[in-house]
């Protein structure tokens, strides 16, 4: 009983700070991606430009944490099956968070143009077995001057 | 030393190929970040502490295998890629790997 009382506590505070959290770093990020609108990006393996100045490799990440309500959501969904929509922002915020932040170490060497963008998600186990401690977003490019 | 992960320098001719260079460390976990990392995982958000942790392997990654690089008389690493991995539950492996190339 007492343990349900716990589990219902978490899953209520997970809920709400959770979602004041999201909702913060959403407005951050749409902030944010207006302010750093005029960087482009680029899949392209090869540049757009012929002659740039330089060209340095730019990088930008973050370790993200989903609240307790998410984690319990997610663990009822695994059930069923589906789309498991609380994880779904959860990374699409630290995709964006991680070009954010590629974009501000571009814009530090003055560069506008990142060409051969990759993205890497890799997540962190957590120390019960099977759980998880957060997810690593990474997005890198070649960040070109000219 | 010039490191991208484009194939190709614009305005350069690959003079030499040196073969592929990388550099990798493995680091573990923080008791106290991890710790903190528990108390985060009930209202969610960035773990600093490990972001932290995984850029600073990243940078040691990249500079092993710059030194590599340099060992082989490379003046530029082309097409760099990285990858982690998890080895353990508290332990991550960060690799950077690349083609070694002198640039005329």
């Amino acid at each position: 009983m007492l343990d349900l009382a716990i589990f219902a506590t978490l899953v209520v505070i997970g809920y709400i700070v959770g979602r004041i959290l999201e909702a913060r770093h959403y407005k951050s990020i749409r902030a944010r991606e207006q302010d750093y609108g005029d960087i482009m990006l680029f899949a392209s393996r090869f540049p757009p430009t012929l002659n740039p100045l330089r060209q340095d490799l730019v990088a930008g990440s973050v370790v993200v944490s989903a609240d307790y309500f998410k984690t319990a959501v997610a663990r009822l969904q695994g059930i069923v099956g589906g789309r498991l929509k609380s994880y779904e922002t959860l990374l699409d915020r630290a995709r964006r968070e991680a070009i954010l932040r590629m974009k501000e170490e571009a814009r530090g060497r003055g560069s506008r143009m990142i060409v051969n963008v990759k993205f890497q998600t890799f997540s962190i186990p957590g120390r019960k077995p099977g759980s998880l401690a957060g997810v690593e977003m990474l997005a890198y490019g070649t960040a070109l001057l000219d | 030393m010039l490191v991208t992960n484009l194939e190709i320098v614009p305005g350069k001719r690959i003079g030499k190929h040196l073969g592929l260079v990388q550099g990798s460390t493995v680091r573990s976990k923080h008791v106290g970040k991890d710790i903190l990392a528990g108390l985060k995982n009930i209202v969610g958000g960035e773990l600093k502490g490990y972001t932290d942790l995984l850029k600073e392997a990243r940078e040691e990654a990249t500079t092993r295998m710059v030194k590599q690089a340099e060992s082989v008389g490379a003046n530029a690493v082309l097409n760099v890629r990285y990858s982690t991995s998890s080895i353990t539950q508290g332990a991550a492996e960060m690799l950077a790997y690349g083609t070694a190339v002198f640039l005329e």
